[in-house]
């Protein structure tokens, strides 16, 4: 049996050493938020953090990471589904088939955590993950309304949320 | 009579219903799997709690389609929008019910456009209902009361009551005959900016994709075709991987592919790759991509053509013409490349075959198992997932669910879910279809068109996909945004003469419905080309459509609207340049003008874009906006960088990094104008992608000078000579 730490909690499973840590998640762990896109690491559906650090896991061997290190997934992100990425990403009705978005929010909150405020540019450099439906542009609003504090109205898109808390 | 007595009663009436609609892990349909609640009929269940459920027919796979639907449901029914709750009813269940949901079918940019009659007509009857339950309750007339909100009021005495109290005696009256649609103009959940009811769920990780399902005792399985197309397996040698860890099967799955079942999707999948297979790669084993560029380009002077759309004798015009201009333009095959791949999950036995399935066309899943599986329609079901993005790819041909029935068929009574790695996905899509077009104008003396003549050369999709709707060899899908009139694209200019026709040639590639199906090459080739004539005869491209479209006052709306916004009549920023382009599809009226620089190095920006829908009815603005961005992504991913080309008769692009998409960075801003002229329901999810090349072809061209007619851009250099 190996060990890892996911989402604050030590798990057991059988996996091969050069198994993905991204088929560990999904298929041992049970954890299904973190998508398999490309198996090469070029359009980020599988970004996970590892001890803070955005990293795509469907070419991380899960013998490279050990049980002392932190892994959070998309479902360990928040309790509540309230991290202010989260928060920002439903205010703004951000995703269309969503299959990217946990990729997507798992590589923004990092960002986010490394810089509050991050310009256009930083934006650019960090997201590189692929979505197909195009949401890059609401991406990028949210990602603004976290670093301006959740100011949604600072994104000036008019959205009617009913009865629901976003 | 208590709720109870009244809930038995029910139960007692609808026992069949309740079995029917019993979901064992359609994820969909489980969040709102409470025991027994009213059917008021087939589109809305409310719940004693006051909870409505909104069925929805058509697919969701993240244009919108199930709040647009569910707002044009819920306005009709007067619901509290805040207790409107969404579910999938089954296509085993609409066939068994005699089709009460309509089409399940999700493409075309059909799902408000092609329901909105009977969906609204559901929640207005389910009010009345609803209504005349409560009235019965009070013995007063209907008349007399008024429904909002999901609340019943007798004016004159002021009683109140809920929906969720009246639903069970609402379900036993008899549906009215006459049912009365509000004018838009009075909607107050319809057309409004409301959040989506799935977002939520896509953003902590819960939302179940067909991939992510899981069951008690489910194997997986990882397939392999042969990736040349038209090859056969010839042989395998299981041994070589049976003894890895997981393995419990190799089988080969029709006469082209093989497929491992493993515990573990990542253990069939290796096992798979380790898998010596020895293919018959058949007789397209040499064949090229200058093989199939080379039989186009004969077809642009067949006498074979077919004609789509004709006025006048542009032949006899253009033979008399003062002066030509013709150009030749092409546009390659592409991969959808929806981010979740291709999969299903299947249990068999020999009396039954369910299947779980990301699908645009439930219907369409129900025959294809159904034919897969050997057994009746009536003994199959499929459980719609959520789909990680369709485009077309997931509807009219349901190609990996035979391949997934056929792999559960060597394991009677055991689920097994069937996904395909990207590369297979790369490999075996339904690619959008190649063609040429050859344009030629005839000039009278002082530059005026006199005639066009737009020669499309080659693949037609109905051949390839729905062959049977091909009659007298003609496949009407071609001429899309050609044609004389109606909802399915018409083109927004008048010409003396016209020729328009098609000789078909199709290559040994499969082709499918790709996300603005045949109006993406069509606008790039009309577009691009009133831009050259507009050049070649000295006229401002907008003055130039203008003077053309003076008959249709539609399209000419929109392309004004965009001219105003981005200030056509001013010079753009220094550096800056810009390119229009207009057309019209899928019901709706679109134009954009792309504003672009291109620096010293050939390096192209693409800095802003405006653009301008008229979709007749505008059911939520905000979802509109959404859809317009996601067309540019999509338009402009297949414009700079969209191809899939053939050597030794396979794709050579299997993956992200050779198939290269629009990232971030290369994301423009996007200005959308909404504007709804009522009288016509059109869709949103297609029409604006058209429009995306060819405005910023135009653009480049004004930059560059270069024209660029041979998609897509990353195969040119933009550098100044």
């Amino acid at each position: 049996m190996t060990k890892l730490n996911v989402n604050g909690t030590i798990r057991e499973f059988d996996a091969e050493d050069d198994t993905p840590l991204l088929w560990v998640l999904r298929e041992q762990l049970g954890l299904t938020g973190t998508k398999y896109g490309c198996g090469i690491a070029a359009c980020g559906a599988c970004t996970v953090h590892i001890d803070g650090e955005p990293t795509r896991t469907c070419v991380r061997p899960v013998s490279s990471v050990t049980a002392k290190q932190k892994i959070v997934t998309i479902e360990g992100l928040s309790k509540n589904g309230d991290h202010p990425v989260q928060k920002a990403w439903a205010a703004l009705d951000v995703p269309q088939c969503g299959f990217c978005q946990s990729g997507m929010i798992m590589a923004a909150a990092a960002l986010l955590k490394q810089k509050a405020r991050p310009s256009d540019a930083d934006i650019d450099a960090a997201m590189t993950n692929i979505c197909r439906c195009g949401t890059y542009n609401r991406i990028r609003a949210a990602i603004k309304v976290v670093s301006k504090g959740g100011d949604v109205k600072s994104a000036g898109l008019a959205i009617d949320h009913v009865g629901d808390k976003a | 009579m208590s709720v109870d007595t009244k809930r038995r009663s029910f139960l007692k009436a609808s026992a069949g219903l309740v079995v029917a609609f019993h979901i064992p892990f359609g994820e969909a349909l489980a969040q709102d799997a409470p025991a027994m609640p009213p059917e008021v009929n087939a589109w809305v269940v409310v719940k004693p709690d006051d909870t409505i459920v909104i069925r929805i027919a058509r697919s969701e796979m993240g244009q919108g389609t199930l709040t647009g639907l569910a707002q044009l449901v819920a306005e009709e029914l007067d619901a509290d929008w805040s207790k409107v709750t969404t579910e999938y009813p089954t296509p085993g269940q609409n066939l068994a019910r005699k089709r009460p949901w309509g089409s399940f079918g999700t493409g075309g940019s059909q799902g408000i456009r092609g329901s909105h009659d009977y969906v609204r007509k559901g929640g207005a009857s389910a009010r009345m209902l609803l209504v005349q339950a409560a009235a019965d309750e009070w013995k007063v007339p209907a008349g007399e009361c008024v429904a909002a909100k999901s609340v019943i009021t007798h004016t004159p005495s002021g009683r109140k009551t809920s929906y969720g109290k009246v639903a069970m005696a609402a379900a036993k009256l008899t549906p009215p005959a006459d049912i009365k649609l509000k004018d838009p103009k009075d909607w107050k959940l319809a057309g409004k900016r409301l959040a989506r009811l799935d977002t939520v769920k896509k953003t902590t990780g819960a939302q179940i994709y067909g991939m992510d399902l899981t069951m008690p005792g489910m194997l997986n399985a990882a397939i392999k075709d042969c990736p040349v197309f038209g090859g056969k397996v010839k042989s395998f040698n299981a041994a070589a991987i049976d003894k890895r860890p997981g393995i419990r099967k190799v089988v080969q799955i029709g006469d082209s592919a093989v497929a491992v079942i493993a515990d573990t999707w990542w253990r069939a999948k290796t096992a798979l790759d380790a898998l010596p297979i020895e293919w018959d790669l058949g007789p397209n084993a040499k064949l090229s991509n200058a093989d199939v560029a080379a039989t186009l380009k004969a077809g642009l002077t067949a006498t074979d053509a077919v004609v789509g759309h004709e006025v006048g004798d542009a032949r006899a015009a253009i033979g008399k013409a003062v002066r030509t201009v013709e150009a030749v333009y092409s546009y390659p095959h592409q991969n959808h490349a929806t981010m979740e791949t291709m999969n299903a999950t299947v249990k068999w036995t020999p009396e039954r075959c369910e299947v779980w399935t990301p699908t645009q066309n439930g219907e369409a899943t129900l025959a294809a198992a159904s034919e897969a599986a050997g057994l009746p329609q009536t003994q199959c079901e499929v459980y719609k997932m959520h789909l990680g993005g369709g485009f077309g790819r997931r509807g009219a041909v349901q190609d990996w669910v035979r391949q997934a029935v056929a792999i559960a068929k060597e394991m009677p009574g055991v689920p097994v879910k069937m996904i395909w790695s990207r590369e297979e996905d790369m490999l075996h899509g339904r690619f959008h279809p190649t063609t040429q077009c050859k344009l030629t104008a005839g000039l009278d003396d002082k530059g005026e068109i006199t005639g066009l003549h737009m020669r499309i050369s080659g693949q037609s999709i109905l051949a390839s996909a729905l062959p049977q709707m091909i009659k007298d060899g003609k496949d009407p899908f071609v001429f899309q945004g050609l044609n004389a009139a109606g909802p399915e694209a018409s083109i927004g200019y008048t010409f003396p003469t016209l020729l328009v026709d098609h000789a078909m040639r199709n290559p040994p590639v499969p082709a499918g419905f790709w996300r603005g199906v045949n109006l993406n090459q069509n606008a790039v080739y009309l577009e691009s080309f009133i831009d050259e004539i507009a050049h070649a005869t000295k006229q401002d491209p907008l003055a130039l459509r203008r003077k053309l479209m003076a008959n249709h006052p539609k399209h000419l709306a929109v392309l004004n609207a965009v001219a105003e916004r981005v200030g056509w009549s001013k010079k753009p920023p220094k550096g800056v340049f810009r390119g229009l382009a207009q057309t019209m599809g899928f019901g709706s009226y679109v134009a954009a003008c792309a504003e672009v620089s291109v620096n010293k190095d050939g390096k192209l920006k693409i800095h802003r874009i405006v653009a301008a829908t008229d979709p007749g009815h505008a059911v939520n603005p905000q979802q509109i906006e959404a859809q317009v961005e996601g067309s540019f992504v999509y338009g402009l991913s297949a414009a700079l960088y969209g191809e899939c080309t053939l050597k030794d008769g396979q794709m050579e692009q299997d993956n992200f990094s050779t198939y290269q998409v629009m990232k971030m960075d290369e994301m423009p801003k996007v200005e959308t104008i909404i504007m709804p002229s009522g009288g016509f329901w059109g869709g949103v999810g297609e029409p604006t992608i058209a429009v995306a090349a060819p405005a910023v072809l135009n653009a480049i061209f004004a930059a560059t000078g270069k024209r660029i007619r041979d998609l897509p851009l990353k195969n040119h250099s933009l550098k100044k000579a």
